[in-house]
């Protein structure tokens, strides 16, 4: 109820100005009506694996025009930094600057396996709202969960909706899982390397950890570093 | 469109005719997301209620066997014939790699009950693992549908993950020389599979399987189905 105050708030000092640019800010978009929606999203990223803190959560409301990632093909390299270092800020800055990129934000640190965040946006849906959502699985090589572009157009307000994510590979660095090339806790070793070390170099789902518990003997993860599907429960709610 | 075939049959009273309300005409794309397993000549099926190309918890037939042993789907395709399904043979034409992906032509159901999708396709290197989707109901509402489904375990082979019970039309990456790693099923009835485990020796150990390439969880495919 507040934001519709604010909605009020916008159109009368908008009024009051007496300017035009509403029209102007839509004037390439398609056979939407020109009629501001705005929305405030809360999105809930809960760790549901043994022991895989995510990194700092990356969350994006954006129009149908862009997506974080395709399975099948190669990682951005902004998806690559994420991926292998969990820094979210290139991904979110290229994001930023996308012709579909509607609002943002980063969560505010790790979160722990067992924990959960909050993080909410706020956006005009006119044109369509997807979320997107990115974070690392730091004890591995290139391994992260996360939404890649789902529709969030009929979320009724007060609404949730929850999606079991699961962890997908980025394909750009080799699972070797071995000492130093993994920058969680497990190891501390090295984050992102932009040698793509992986022969596939393409996005797809992980196969999981082996650790050195169950037969890779290179491996500096234990058993409960291994991880099943979903890794993730991410609730988004529509506060109105 | 729905609407519009019930005033016709209306007008022709025909009213006791009871026609299908459902998808009449969709394509369906199948991807594999897996690191390192490809699926053979894929079998997908629209057909009615009744009919159905595998089920959990129960034992595999003949056909199934052979699909999930040796990715031979003519059994299957031979088994349902009688229910005159709408399908797509092996739409990939061959071995979907992993990372690919592939559509069907356009299927139509138009006049028929068949308004469940299944789904099958060997995984290999696997003894007898399988990709599978049985009885989606397909939605009525034009749109885009998607959904991500499992590798399932047909229990008729045991799970050595050796080379010798393996089919291999192409190089795999596989190894020799292991001493196998499961003699028999527990479960002889058609399960989810509990996934390869493979090992990191290339000529000895217990798999021929490499265990930084041929594991996977499930989910392992992606389907997408596009309603006209």
């Amino acid at each position: 109820m507040s934001l519709f105050k604010i909605d009020l708030r916008t159109a009368m000092v908008t009024g009051a100005i007496g300017t035009s640019m509403l029209l102007t800010g839509c004037g390439s978009s398609s056979s939407h009506d020109n009629t501001v929606d705005m929305r405030t999203y809360e999105i809930s990223v809960s760790n549901v694996t043994p022991n895989q803190p995510f990194s700092p959560v990356a969350v994006i409301l954006h129009t149908p025009g862009y997506q974080a990632w395709v399975d099948g093909e190669a990682a951005s390299s902004a998806l690559e930094i994420l991926a292998e270092e969990g820094d979210n800020s290139n991904l979110l800055s290229n994001a930023g600057d996308h012709s579909a990129y509607l609002a943002g934000d980063s969560g505010a640190g790790i979160i722990g396996p067992g924990s959960s965040e909050n993080v909410q946006l706020e956006a005009d849906v006119q044109n369509g709202v997807n979320l997107s959502v990115v974070t690392m699985l730091v004890n591995t090589n290139d391994a992260y969960t996360g939404i890649n572009a789902s529709s969030l157009a009929d979320l009724a307000s007060g609404d949730s909706v929850s999606f079991r994510a699961p962890v997908w590979d980025a394909g750009t660095e080799d699972n070797t899982e071995a000492a130093g090339t993994i920058p969680g806790p497990a190891d501390g070793g090295e984050g992102f390397n932009a040698a793509r070390s992986d022969n596939s170099d393409r996005v797809r789902f992980h196969s999981g950890v082996i650790s050195n518990q169950d037969g890779l003997s290179g491996s500096v993860l234990t058993a409960d570093h291994r991880f099943d599907n979903p890794a993730a429960v991410i609730t988004i709610t529509r506060l109105n | 469109m729905n609407i519009k075939k019930t005033v016709i049959a209306s007008m022709l009273g025909l009213s006791a005719i009871s026609v299908n309300v459902q998808a009449e005409q969709f394509t369906v794309k199948i991807e594999n997301l897996t690191n390192g397993i490809f699926f053979t000549p894929l079998l997908v099926a629209a057909h009615d209620s009744s009919t159905s190309l595998f089920q959990t918890g129960t034992s595999a037939n003949a056909s199934l066997e052979a699909m999930a042993e040796g990715g031979d789907i003519s059994g299957l395709a031979a088994d349902i014939a009688g229910t005159s399904p709408t399908t797509a043979e092996n739409p990939a034409a061959g071995l979907l790699a992993p990372g690919a992906n592939t559509t069907t032509s356009m299927l139509n159901t138009d006049g028929t009950a068949n308004d469940y999708l299944s789904i099958v396709g060997m995984l290999l290197p696997t003894n007898d693992g399988f990709v599978g989707l049985n009885s989606w109901e397909i939605p009525s509402t034009a749109g885009t549908y998607t959904f991500t489904i499992n590798g399932y375990d047909a229990g008729t082979e045991a799970n050595d993950e050796l080379t010798t019970s393996i089919p291999a039309p192409i190089d795999f990456g596989t190894g020799t020389g292991g001493t196998g790693v499961a003699a028999s099923d527990n479960n002889t009835n058609v399960h989810i599979h509990r996934g390869s485990i493979g090992d990191d020796n290339s000529t000895g150990g217990i798999s021929d399987l490499d265990n930084s390439v041929h594991r996977w969880l499930n989910p392992i495919a992606r389907i997408t189905v596009v309603v006209q």
